[in-house]
């Protein structure tokens, strides 16, 4: 066990390198820099253009660039966004409990709406319950969030006036009220992600239940005279749930690094919003800091997943 | 120029003594075509002192005491990522910044200046202002103490010069304070700026947006490469009307009421929320429609959804007012689709069509300002054929534009370029076709649509291209899509001259302005013109102290461009932002910041 995990963790090590050299080559090739303002206001010299290039390192070759990069990273240095002129894990860090949050929530809500549905779809397969709740989900999957998010503002906040869709991570107000502001303003980005997750996991959760339903084994438990509910809860939604737990396993990076359009349409300050800013304007050492360490989280959750493999199923071992 | 000179100058001299009346003054030459900035311009280098109190909004408005007011939240799309203005990006940041510091004068909608930290407007007759144009003296506000309790003085205004023009502080304001010589400090209060030659344009340094004064005290260990680790910039001190209490660079600010503040009664509001971020539809609903926000800034929505919005609207309305900002397409003198010592668009390959006077007047009279203005504007915008269209000081009556197929057909006949089989023109074997080029953006790519149909009307072959906006404008010399490149035969884009004086929004056309290779495509003269007269024009008015003869060598370089067809003036577009009904004593000035005299904001309940 604890030689696999060493060849894992050293293995990880080149794959992070790699990862960074194509990320950071790719961005540096991108056309366009944060200047755009600038260049049409005619009382900026070009000179001043000319010389922030120079400052933020933006005419030196990429390899120089990638090893200025590479090396302060490994000193705990991320670099400085060229918009605020403060420090990249500063920023990241503002938007990490925003994004933890909402996500947090929203994949919670999820799991807690997916987990029974998909059960009791699974065990009367064909119901009426069935029906509706397979329809449901392949709708609710197919219709993208920007378009939920869109359809529950226009209902939400247009026509009926209850929820504000603008999100605020400075409330005017304490106790009870701040809570329940804070839970009115995060409700519909919540459920809209929650509901896309829902509907994927609700469609896959059923597909794992009804490979394991049939098996031998929980027939030799109905045998046993096991009531149905022991039956499903303990014989088949353990072996059923294995493979659902890498999906989520394997999802959790997302939670750290927000929901791009999500947070976008309603305004939350979470660190999709930040990158999608700093793509914009053309903000590099922002995007690389977010798109690495979304890299390393994959690499991180990949490994736990395969570790929590080998407590859930015994029958795989490490060696 | 409709008044003769001398006649103007005794006419000022009356108003200035109290012999004539101001204000019919101001309506007479109104009417004449010069202008309320023009002639306030006029008077404060005429006017005493003592003439010159800070009219602030007319407002009926006169608060008793400080604050009260509550919370007035504003909701910016773009969000602002910094809160210093001499290290911003955009007009985003320099708001965010302008709530916190104040420039010793701001300018007023008709562009008068209006002391801030400056005790009074330098004049010749109070000795502010030099007789050879070189020199400037500024009496600073006394008793005006920053967020921290400190004094406000002359040190942290001499401060912030020497913090822009620092080249390792890598500060964006560094032009206007470049041609100072050197600044005397006189006493506490008082300082002598001196600049390099007579500068008409003493009012840019410590005025206006980028005149936002720095506390020494704080920033002064933070000047040159040492900047970005300022945690100034994330926490600033200043002598504004709120002081920051918390920001979120993209997404939020948080300030609240400096109760030291050194207008009496001022403030009204206890908080303001600035929030940043999302789209300008969205943040127009959030003012108009659910009340969100009071204010939303800069609203570039198409007119059918802007309309929309307000009439569905029931807490807020949108709210115009006028800016010098200028739609406008230009016609490239050199060939972009040859390449001489690698680079295209090189002065020594001249456009093959484009250098042609009779194409370039068939184009211009092609575009339909009008149908551009109506469907696509609205009240954002309106049909225009100046250059220099505000400070309406400097706009000309001579120029004038008309739309007619006919006559651009006419045109391109008599320069010789005939229909052929296909219905496109072509002469000596050559096609008339275009590669017209914009920034992605839906109401310019509309109105390409509107030009490529008129054009291909007359027989003009017009391919469109869109370029990323961030890519478009960028400065990124490798890049051959960007504006100053002008790989295209013609380009679409909106400028602004910035600040009330146009001079340095006139010398995109200047011989030694142009972009290339040379200069890594930096030149500000990206249609590659070259006219001796305009280079002449424009060096005379740098040094012109005399108001009235600079406007009207402005005019003058204005009419030029116009005549030659160096550019096709298309809208004149406006300011557009979202209020909520009960915000009041709001006075927008292109000139200046949204939030120039924020301490005059009120709510009325």
């Amino acid at each position: 066990m604890h030689k696999y995990l060493l060849r894992r963790f050293l293995i990880t090590i080149p794959t992070l390198i790699g990862i960074s050299l194509v990320l950071f080559t790719v961005l540096a090739m991108a056309p366009g820099d944060p200047f755009e303002e600038l260049a049409l206001n005619p009382n900026i010299p070009a000179e001043v253009r000319l010389n922030l290039r120079q400052q933020f390192g933006l005419d030196d070759p990429i390899p120089v660039r990638y090893v200025r990069w590479f090396t302060s990273m490994l000193r705990g240095d991320w670099g400085y966004s060229f918009a605020s002129r403060v420090d990249v894990d500063r920023l990241i860090l503002q938007r990490l409990p925003t994004t933890l949050f909402v996500l947090g929530t929203a994949y919670g809500l999820a799991l807690l709406i997916a987990l029974p549905v998909g059960v009791i779809s699974a065990v009367r397969p064909y119901s009426l319950f069935d029906q509706i709740a397979t329809t449901l989900a392949f709708v609710g999957h197919s219709l993208p969030t920007f378009f939920n998010g869109l359809l529950f503002i226009l209902l939400f906040s247009l026509y009926l006036d209850w929820l504000p869709f603008i999100y605020s991570t400075t409330i005017e107000a304490s106790g009870i009220r701040w809570v329940v502001e804070h839970l009115r303003q995060a409700a519909m980005p919540i459920a809209v992600l929650g509901l896309f997750e829902a509907a994927s996991l609700t469609r896959f959760i059923r597909a794992s239940i009804l490979d394991v339903i049939h098996q031998d084994f929980v027939t030799t438990a109905r045998a046993k005279g096991l009531t149905e509910r022991r039956t499903v809860l303990w014989h088949v939604l353990r072996n059923a749930l294995i493979p659902v737990i890498t999906i989520v396993a394997l999802q959790l990076p997302g939670i750290f690094t927000g929901a791009v359009i999500t947070e976008q349409i309603f305004r939350v300050p979470g660190i999709g919003s930040l990158l999608i800013t700093a793509i914009q304007s053309t903000d590099t050492p922002v995007v690389m800091a977010i798109t690495f360490v979304y890299a390393m989280l994959v690499v991180v959750f990949n490994l736990v997943a395969d570790i929590i493999y080998g407590f859930l199923d015994p029958r795989i071992t490490y060696s | 120029m409709p008044i003769a000179e001398p006649e103007l100058r005794q006419w000022v001299c009356r108003v200035v003594e109290g012999k004539a009346s101001r204000r019919q003054f101001m309506r007479i030459m109104l009417g004449l075509g010069l202008s309320a900035p023009f002639i306030a311009n006029l008077l404060t280098t005429y006017t005493p002192a003592a003439a010159q109190g800070a009219r602030v909004a007319p407002s009926a408005f006169t608060p008793t005491k400080r604050g009260g007011g509550g919370r007035l939240r504003l909701l910016w799309w773009q969000a602002p990522t910094i809160a210093n203005v001499h290290l911003s990006t955009g007009t985003k940041d320099n708001d965010a910044s302008r709530v916190v510091h104040e420039p010793l004068v701001g300018f007023n909608r008709d562009g008068e200046f209006i002391p801030v930290l400056a005790e009074e407007i330098p004049s010749f007759d109070n000795g502010g202002l030099s007789r050879d144009g070189t020199g400037v003296s500024w009496r600073l506000k006394k008793g005006v103490v920053w967020h921290d309790g400190k004094p406000f003085t002359a040190d942290d205004v001499i401060f912030t010069w020497e913090y822009a023009v620092d080249p390792a502080t890598g500060a964006v304001t560094s032009g206007s304070y470049q041609n100072i010589k050197q600044i005397d400090k006189l006493d506490e209060h008082t300082i002598k700026v001196t600049f390099v030659e007579p500068t008409p344009f003493w009012y840019d340094a410590f005025c206006g947006v980028r005149g936002q004064i720095l506390p020494k005290h704080l920033v002064g260990e933070y000047k040159g490469q040492n900047s970005r680790n300022s945690p100034y910039n994330l926490k600033p001190v200043g002598t504004g009307p709120y002081k920051m209490v918390e920001f979120k660079p993209g997404d939020v600010a948080l300030y609240e009421i400096n109760p030291h503040y050194h207008v009496p009664n001022r403030p009204f509001f206890d908080m303001i929320e600035l929030k940043g971020g999302g789209d300008a539809a969205s943040a127009a609903r959030a003012v108009i429609q659910t009340g969100e926000f009071d204010y939303g800034w800069n609203l570039q929505v198409e007119k059918d959804v802007l309309e929309r919005i307000e009439r569905q609207g029931t807490r807020g309305k949108v709210v115009i007012f006028p800016q010098a900002n200028l739609e406008h397409i230009q016609l490239n003198r050199t060939d972009p689709w040859t390449e001489v010592d690698g680079e295209r668009s090189s002065l020594k390959a001249p456009h093959p069509f484009l250098t042609d006077l009779l194409v370039r007047q068939a184009y211009n009279v092609a575009v339909d300002r009008r149908i551009i203005a109506e469907q696509l504007y609205g009240a954002a915008g309106q049909p225009t054929s100046n250059f220099i269209d505000s400070p309406t000081r400097f706009q000309s009556p001579n120029t004038s534009w008309e739309y007619s197929l006919e006559q651009a057909a006419q045109r391109l006949d008599q320069a010789g370029w005939k229909r052929v089989s296909d219905g496109f023109r072509a002469k000596d074997g050559r096609r008339m076709k275009l590669v017209y080029q914009t920034s992605v953006n839906p109401v310019r790519q509309k109105t390409q649509a509107i030009v490529k149909k008129a054009f291909e009307k007359i027989g003009i072959e017009v391919e469109l291209k869109a370029v990323n906006a961030g890519v478009y404008f960028s400065s990124d010399p490798a890049n051959s899509d960007t504006v100053s490149h002008f790989y295209a035969d013609i380009q679409m884009f909106s400028f602004s001259p910035g600040s009330p004086d146009p001079q340095a929004h006139l010398n995109r056309f200047v011989s030694w302005q142009i972009a290339q290779k040379a200069n890594n495509w930096s030149g500000r003269n990206v249609v590659r013109w070259s006219n001796v007269e305009y280079d002449r024009l424009w060096k005379q008015a740098e040094g012109e102290l005399d108001p009235v003869k600079r406007a009207a060598l402005i005019i003058r370089m204005n009419d030029l461009l116009i005549e030659d067809v160096v550019l096709i003036p298309v809208i004149w577009r406006n300011g557009v932002r979202a209020m909520s009904h009960q915000l009041q004593g709001v006075e927008l000035s292109d000139w200046d910041s949204d939030f120039w005299a924020l301490a005059y904001w009120y709510r009325e309940t």
